[in-house]
């Protein structure tokens, strides 16, 4: 870490955050850098096996958001999904195994890296099919008001999924209906390999929502603080009945769009220029130690407790073992009540 | 020239109406576009306009008669310097338009022969005639009633009270939180059913048809019945996607389609096909309690046709047990749905021919009863399926499959399928005819199979 170039853009001064927290941003990020970074190792190693979609780059978008959550608010997802369980709080030992396709995974290794949930962190999943989650998502808010608590749903959902019409039918009927439900457009730029310039006519995906009567705004999702006060604002408006909110974050993913992707579509330069210049996770340790919360020797700290997290749950999705053979017919129906 | 009026056929399945109102008197006046009559099909009550201009000469069927036949003579119009007398010589207006007998019309009179017998009623139950359409609505409302989680939601289906009426009064007696009408947005709302369900309720999503469901089929497969599995057991969708199914009558190729094989296939759905009053209530009742995604495949021809149901406090089917509708000892016929219609009447037709057709209804396609069909097989040696839907990878194919691993030595003849043929719809009457399956084509099968 220290090696690199300090952030050239330092983010504004946010109003009300604590050293703690900042140092909790820190370290929620990194985790889940660190985790997609042993993930891709596992992957060529043969480990981890068919698609693996790593959100490295992205990590403020998520880490943002479940600052502004609460307990029993919901999250979904596209299979760009490691992130999210992370930062919601799901073992990274039971994630890692899901990877590796363990009986210690989420899915008891049935799932795979898009398919994982925990009911006890309220994380939905996990989907494979380009903005299913969207209408989905719309649905886990609407089982909310219905039973008339105050609790939000995070769907989340990229540049490409906001070309899908679901999209859509989701918008008109969550703002019918007054549903409690953040749309986070995590606009990373490409869809797999079709920049948004080449895929969409309309500037921005957020404005979309005006057509519905939506309420949106865009949001710099490289920095953790403006994602979070974001959320806020969104949560805020959300819980006060007045109905979903569109978040479009404008992020990057540093990576392929899975692991077999060349990434010819853009160039190195342009993949290194944001990581020297707006890397999230370097914003946050350029405020912690230009702000004296940490010295380079705590940071040095936390980059090792977070390598022993993450070495501890490789470890487990390798001794994990495989799911008896029993599993393959067990599942598939949940068992009626007499 | 006087010109009779006649009931007019006001939806792809209506045989009957009742002539609720008259709203004008004989002597009126009236010009082309005027109200003549409200009338009350089984789905809705139709205004019913004047086409032409005249006078109202003599009204021959009072308001308030049910069961008025379409095309029967409900009023004489005459013009200007004609008296009512003119009427006996009066001759049918619009004579062309009046349709022929159509193709796939359900006779009125209820076809249960046999009243089978119901392991789960109690002798002595009162039994109460009661359509399909009632039956279901009755097996929402007691639901609904007794679990708050459980929702209904869909095009028309609250306000409108339903686009054929089985949602009638639901709105009324359960608010609009829970009986909600939704835009036309199969996609979406389907989408949205299933998210409810994982967040722990209960939704029922009426598709107005099947055939609209294709544009909700992902979230149907990949969201509500792989979620179990993908979540390693830890959560599931318990939501029922129903509505009708199959051909109704001159609807053309987009609206006529059989999904009963289709649902089968996929692992994690459970797919119920009633055919009779009771059973669409029972395994209603027992679609909604059931944990897992349900499709429930309805006929719109069958809505409207009344069989006996028991007056229970709490009547339920369990899913994965056939019906045997008549026992026999030549041949098993193996039906599903309006499938059900052609196997009966055929039994009974070949009864006459003294072949003794043993008839059983699936009920549930999945799970199958699969050892009531093989227990019938072996007794009968001799198989005939029967149903709509098109003929590759029908469900009969499947259970032809089944029965030659399971009783290939008992068979005395090849199983034969009675399908729908391998082709769209076509919109003709005649052609539509040739394109179902049919009662002939089921007796001509067990004759094939039987020798004769």
């Amino acid at each position: 870490m220290a090696a690199k170039k300090p952030a050239k853009k330092a983010p504004a001064k946010k109003a009300n955050v604590s050293k703690d927290e900042l140092l909790q941003y820190y370290k929620d990020m990194l985790l889940i850098r660190r985790f997609e970074e042993k993930a891709g190792q596992l992957y060529g190693m043969g480990l981890i096996g068919g698609f693996c979609h790593l959100y490295i780059g992205q990590e403020a978008v998520v880490v943002g958001l479940e600052a502004a959550a609460k307990e029993g608010d919901k999250r979904i997802t596209s299979y760009r999904d490691h992130g999210h369980m992370l930062a919601c709080g799901m073992d990274p030992k039971g994630v890692m195994a899901e990877l590796t396709g363990r009986e210690g995974g989420y899915s008891k290794g049935k799932g795979g890296s898009m398919h994982m949930f925990s009911k006890e962190k309220h994380f939905y999943g996990g989907h494979g099919i380009v903005a299913a989650q969207v209408p989905l998502g719309a649905g886990l808010a609407f089982s909310d008001k219905y039973k008339g608590n105050d609790n939000v749903t995070f769907t989340y959902f990229g540049d490409g999924a906001a070309n899908q019409g679901q999209v859509y039918e989701s918008y008109n009927m969550a703002e019918l209906w007054d549903l409690p439900v953040v749309f986070v457009i995590e606009n990373n730029q490409y869809a797999m390999g079709t920049s948004t310039q080449r895929s969409t006519k309309s500037p921005s995906y957020w404005e979309r929502g005006a057509a519905y009567g939506i309420e949106g705004e865009e949001v710099d999702g490289m920095d953790v603080l403006a994602v979070k006060e974001a959320g806020e604002k969104a949560v805020a408006h959300c819980r006060a009945g007045k109905g979903p909110y569109i978040l479009e974050i404008k992020t990057y993913r540093y990576r392929g769009h899975s692991m077999s992707d060349p990434a010819k579509y853009r160039t190195r330069e342009e993949v290194q220029k944001m990581r020297d210049e707006r890397d999230a996770i370097e914003q946050v340790r350029d405020m912690l130690l230009t702000g004296k919360h940490a010295s380079e020797d705590d940071l040095k700290a936390i980059d090792k407790e977070i390598k022993s997290v993450v070495n501890e749950a490789a470890e487990f999705s390798k001794e994990s073992p495989e799911p008896s053979l029993d599993e393959l017919y067990t599942d598939i129906y949940m068992e009626a009540e007499a | 020239m006087a010109t009779e009026i006649l009931m007019p056929a006001l939806s792809p399945t209506m045989e009957e109406g009742t002539l609720a109102k008259w709203l004008v008197k004989e002597g009126d006046t009236v010009s082309s576009g005027d109200i003549l009559a409200e009338i009350e099909t089984d789905k809705a009550t139709m205004e019913f306009e004047a086409v032409d201009e005249g006078i109202v000469g003599k009204i021959l069927v009072a308001e308030g008669t049910e069961g008025v036949k379409v095309n029967t003579a409900i009023a004489v119009m005459i013009e200007e310097g004609e008296s009512a007398d003119d009427v006996a010589e009066a001759k049918p207006a619009d004579a062309q338009a009046a349709p022929d007998e159509p193709a796939a019309a359900a006779p009125a009179a209820p076809v249960a022969v046999v009243t089978p017998t119901e392991m789960d009623i109690p002798e002595g139950t009162e039994m109460k005639p009661t359509t399909v359409r009632e039956a279901l609505r009755d097996a929402m409302a007691e639901e609904m009633r007794s679990n708050e989680n459980v929702f209904l939601m869909g095009e028309e289906v609250a306000e409108y009270q339903g686009a054929y009426k089985i949602s009638q009064g639901l709105l009324d007696e359960f608010g609009a939180k829970r009986v909600i009408d939704t835009p036309i947005t199969e996609h979406g709302f389907a989408g949205i059913g299933v998210g409810a369900a994982f967040g722990g309720l209960n939704p029922i999503v009426e598709f107005m048809t099947f055939n609209f469901a294709m544009q909700a089929i992902d979230h149907i497969i990949n969201s509500a019945a792989k979620t179990l599995y993908m979540s390693g057991g830890q959560m599931g969708a318990p939501i029922v996607f129903r509505g009708p199914n199959g051909a109704a009558a001159r609807v053309g190729a987009q609206h006529s389609h059989d999904y009963a094989s289709w649902y089968s296939q996929v692992p994690g759905l459970k797919v119920v096909m009633p055919y009779s009053a009771a059973d669409a209530k029972g395994l209603l009742k027992t679609a909604i309690r059931d944990p897992n995604p349900v499709i429930f495949l309805e006929n719109e021809i069958l809505y409207g046709q009344s069989f006996d149901v028991p007056v229970m406090d709490d009547y339920t089917v369990p899913f994965g047990k056939a019906k045997i509708w008549r026992e026999g000892t030549d041949v098993t016929i193996v039906s599903f749905g309006i499938g059900m219609k052609y196997a009966l009447e055929a039994a009974d037709e070949l009864a006459k021919d003294g072949i003794s057709a043993e008839v059983i209804d699936l009920r549930t396609l999945r799970p199958l009863d699969l050892p009531t069909v093989i227990e019938s097989v072996k007794k009968t040696n001799r198989c005939v399926t029967v149903e709509e839907g098109f003929p590759v990878c029908s469900i009969g194919s499947y259970l032809s499959a089944q029965i030659m691993t399971e009783a290939f030595d008992y068979l005395d003849a090849p199983v034969l399928n009675c399908t729908g043929k391998d082709v769209p719809m076509p919109y003709a009457a005649n052609l539509e005819k040739l394109a179902l399956t049919t009662t002939k084509e089921v007796m001509d099968a067990v004759k094939a199979v039987t020798y004769r």
